[in-house]
This record gives structure tokens, sequence and C-alpha cells, in this order.
């Protein structure tokens, strides 16, 4: 009598599980490349939380007003908690934090490219908000039932505070349209600075995607990135209209047959330029990343110091 | 004093209030994704947090005290260097994070003494104002007290860097205890706080931390005074302008 499974009846019992809407959760048999694709997608969600920072911190020290200050510290705030709750869940996978955070160093691992932009206005504090946030719950509504329960359960608390993140971004949009002539050519300029660059955040069509089709079959995507793309799309067009502003894709047309709206085409190769490290930002953003890590490197080194030192006394009191 | 000299005071000293929280908070805002660890980045931005909000309620108050229209913004992205009156151990650089660390023990354990006093001020909206910020304060002395404890009792390394820190703001502590005539008198009012009376409950503390962590109370006698009559470092501009400059840039808009 045969008493342990194969790989093959493994993976059918895992398959039947995910078919069955059940959670896999981190003690559970997994296939390897299930658990490397999950890594690989959570801890780049992770770094996308933490480099994040960086171009929304660039105004915290300018913010406009004292409550637009508040609200901005408490913002980046939450997404340095993302990152963490973030990590926590991509270590249950079996890989300690300092290993992401390496990877992420040396460029092994990915972060989104919007954060490659520049800010370079209040206005894209604004868009940020309103754009990058808003596409990036799209995305995570739907990741709310992706197939790996920490991650899962993650986005669900992401999700109450990423919806909040985008009105106060849109809040500050609709104060630029509606104050002065600067103000509002300073939200149509963030706009279209970062309307195309939001599109770019789910990804290639899906017949380029690399990772599609078994990351559906796993169900750690729950829609591809083409029909997430459209939500977005179709969601954004009545935000502008009430804006005032001007739409930045001059062929959008709303498609009665479709009931979705028709679009331009993304710019692939500034896409892949950013993806591939050559963005506006990309340099810095790492050397940023890197020179807080190493500068720290004595903080973190004292840390270690004082708590063996602790041990050692508690050790001798006992 | 005529209630209008008083209100006048008091308007006078909410505003010094308010320059404390928002010059210091704008500083610790500037660890934000530049700590050690993204713990440290959270817990910073918290703690800024905290001040731009206290901020906000002081110079809230001072607007409503003043009655003539300037708004909270006004008092803080309007007034220049000359015309702020915080303490100039708030407006000296980040520094390493030692040097914010310990910055952030004696400004915290000044701040424990004298909200605690505040919280009895006769004047109604300083004190809940002081309420809030004591919880607040309590929090922030927890944690930069082990933090100091642990850079000065950790390694070498950072062991002379807290120490280097300590003995370069320790010239800046003085004049927190050295009320002016203004102070004086809205202490006596039973309004502010005599910060004199606070000096020795500090240091025995700070000495009491410091001790634990193997850090030397410096002895050099020199002090450097001058935030409470807007005689500031050169640092103080560079901050304005840039936590001014948006504000500035476009007049009379809102945000």
């Amino acid at each position: 009598m045969k008493t342990t499974l194969d790989e093959q009846e493994l993976e059918q019992i895992f398959q039947q599980r995910i078919d069955n809407e059940q959670k896999i959760e981190p003690k559970d048999w997994m296939p390897e490349a299930y658990r490397k694709n999950l890594l690989r997608q959570i801890s780049q969600h992770a770094h996308s939380e933490v480099i994040g920072m960086q171009p929304e911190r660039n105004f915290l020290t300018r913010a406009p007003s004292l409550r637009r200050k508040a609200v901005l510290l408490s913002k980046i705030q939450d997404e340095g908690g993302h990152g963490l709750y973030l990590y926590s869940a991509a270590e249950t996978l079996g890989t300690p934090r300092s290993e992401l955070i390496e990877a992420l160093q040396s460029g092994a691992a990915k972060y989104a490219s919007i954060f490659n932009y520049p800010t370079q206005t209040w206005g894209d504090v604004g868009a940020i908000g309103w754009l990058v946030d808003g596409a990036a719950i799209v995305n995570q509504v739907s990741l709310q039932r992706t197939s790996y329960g920490p991650y899962a359960r993650g986005m669900i608390r992401i999700c109450k505070e990423e919806s909040f993140h985008q009105r106060q971004g849109y809040e500050i949009m609709i104060a630029l349209a509606q104050g002065s002539e600067a103000q509002k050519q300073m939200a149509q300029d963030s706009l279209n600075r970062f309307y195309w660059p939001s599109l770019m955040m789910f990804g290639p069509h899906d017949s380029e995607s690399a990772h599609s089709a078994r990351s559906m079959k796993w169900k750690i995507k729950r829609e591809t990135n083409d029909d997430l793309r459209q939500k977005f799309i179709d969601q954004t067009v009545p935000q502008i209209m009430f804006l005032g502003l001007e739409h930045p894709d001059k062929e959008i047309r709303w498609n009665e047959q479709r009931q979705h709206y028709d679009h331009g085409e993304i710019d692939w190769d500034e896409f892949n330029a950013v993806i591939n490290g050559n963005g506006h930002c990309n340099r810095q953003r790492m050397e940023h990343h890197l020179r807080a890590h190493e500068e720290g490197t004595w903080v973190r080194d004292a840390m270690t110091a004082y708590k063996e030192k602790q041990r050692k006394r508690e050790v001798q009191v006992a | 004093m005529s209630d209008e000299d008083l209100k006048q005071a008091t308007l006078d000293y909410t505003l010094r209030l308010g320059d404390d929280a928002l010059v210091l908070g704008q500083r610790i805002s500037e660890w934000v994704s530049n700590g050690p660890f993204l713990e440290e980045d959270i817990a910073y931005g918290n703690v800024a947090l905290d001040y731009i909000g206290r901020a906000r309620m002081y110079y809230g108050y001072a607007a409503e005290l003043a009655a003539d229209g300037r708004s909270e913004d006004d008092f803080a992205y309007l007034r220049s260097e000359r015309e702020f009156r915080n303490y100039l151990i708030n407006e000296l650089p980040r520094g390493d994070f030692a040097y914010s660390q310990v910055r952030q023990l004696l400004v915290d354990q000044f701040n424990t003494a004298f909200l605690d006093r505040l919280v009895e001020s006769r004047d109604a909206t300083l004190a809940a104002i002081a309420a809030k910020g004591i919880k607040e304060t309590r929090y922030h002395l927890r944690r930069s007290r082990e933090w100091v404890l642990r850079l000065g009792d950790g390694t070498a390394e950072s062991r002379r860097r807290a120490q280097k820190g300590l003995d370069d703001l320790w010239g800046y502590t003085h004049e927190l205890f050295e009320p002016d005539a203004l102070e004086q008198r809205l202490a006596k009012a039973g309004i502010g706080v005599d910060t004199a009376a606070l000096k020795s409950q500090w240091q025995q503390a700070v000495a009491a931390t410091l001790g634990e962590a193997t850090l030397n109370l410096p002895q050099e006698d020199w002090a450097v005074r001058g935030g409470r009559t807007g005689y500031h470092t050169e640092y103080l501009g560079h901050l304005l302008g840039e936590l001014q400059s948006i504000y500035r840039s476009y007049p009379g808009c809102r945000w």
C-alpha cells in the first residue's frame, strides 16, 4: 500500500482546492512554481509601497497647507505600513525580509514602474492619489479574492486605506480644478503626465504577459491585465469630466456595443524603457533607497549589540 | 495687565508654541523614507504628524484670538524667519539618527514636564491642547528614551555618535528654562508655564537616562540663545523657504 502521495497527486489536490475557491495557507503543500510566482508578486508589491514613498515625500516638506501636510504624512505612513504587511505576507512563504530587500537592491526584484516618474508640482501629489492609487485599487480589489490566504487578507486591509488615499488625491485635484487659472493648469499638466503611466501599471497586453496564464489558473490573478485596465479607463472618464479637464487620450470614445470606452494605444516603448531601468528616476530611486539603507547600518548594528548585551545581563541575573 | 494686553500676550505665547511644534514637526518629517529601516520611517512619520497636528491646534487658536481674518496657514506660511519664535533646538538640522534621537530625548523630556503643567492653564483651549499633547509626548519620550539607551549602550560607533550629538545639542537646552517677561507674566496669570521651575526635574530625568545609556552629561558651559526673540540660526530660513515655497508662489490660493 502506498503511504505518501506523489507530486502529481498533490498537485491535483492543490488545484482542486483552488478550483473550489479554498484559500491556500502557509503550511499547505504548494507547487514550487506557485510559491515562486507568489513571492515575486507579493514582494514586488511590497517594494512598490516602499519606493512609492519617495515621490510623495518629495512634497512633504512643501505641502501648501498644514491640513494637506498632515494628510500626506498620514498617507505615506500608511504606505510604509502596507509595505510591512506585505513583507510579512511574503515571509510566510519562507523568505526573510532581508533577502527580499537584497533582491530589490540588486535589481533582481522589481517595483511598480510608475514610481520612476518624477513629482514636479503639487498637482502630481493629487494625480498620484487619484490615478496611481486608483489604478492600484482596481487591481487590489480583484486581489482580495486571490488564492493565497495571507495575501488575500492583506489586500482587504490595504484596500480600505487605499480608497481613502484615492479620495484625498481626487480632493486635491478638485481644489486645483476649482482654483485659480494657474492651479487649473497645474491640474491639467499633472493629469497629462500621469494618465498614461497609470494605464501602464496594469502591465503588458494579455497576449504579451509572461506570467498571466498560469497565474490565472492558480487564481493568484483573478482578472487579466487588459480587463482591469479597461475598468480603470471606464471609471476615469467621468472623473476627468467632473473636474472639467481635458482627457489626455484624444481617441477616447464610448463604444455602445462593447459598453466600454475605446481608447488610444499605450506607448509600449516608453513602458519597456522604464521597466528596463531607463525611466526618469529609476537610478535616483534606487540610490536613495541604498543610501538610506547604508546610512542605517550602524543603527541596526547598535540595536543588535544592545539586544545582545541585554540578553547577557538577563542571563547573569538569572 | 488689561484684558486686551492679556489677550495679546496669550496670542504671542500661543504662536511661540505653534512655532515650536511646526518647526520640529517639519524637521522630523525629513526622516520619512530616510530611516534606517521601514519601521522607523513609519514611527518618525507618526511623531511628525503629532507635531503638525499640534501646530494646527495652536495656530487655529491664535487665529481665533487674532480675529483679523488670518488662518492657521497664514501664521505658518506667511511669517518670516525673524517673526518665528521657536526655540533654536527645534530648527537645527536633522543630523544623523543619533543626533535626531538625542534631540528628541531632550525635547520630549522638556515637553513632558511643560505640557504636564500647561494642562492646568486657566486658558481652557491651551489646557485642552496640552491634554491631547501630553499623551502623545509620553509616547514620544518612551521611544526616544529607548533609542538613546540602544545607541549609547550599543556599539562603539553608535555611542560615539550619540555622545557627539549630545555635546552639540547641549548648549541649546538652556534657553528652554529662561522665560522672558511675557512668559513670566503669563505664568503669574495662571495661563502659561514658568519653565524655570522645570529645570531641575528635567535635568534629573535626562541625567538618569544618559547614565543608563553610558553617555556623559556634558560639562562644558556654553549656551546659544535667541529663539524666543527671533534671533535664529542660519538653518531656519532654509527650513521656512522650503515649507512656504508653494503657498507663497500662489498668493491667495486655496489648496
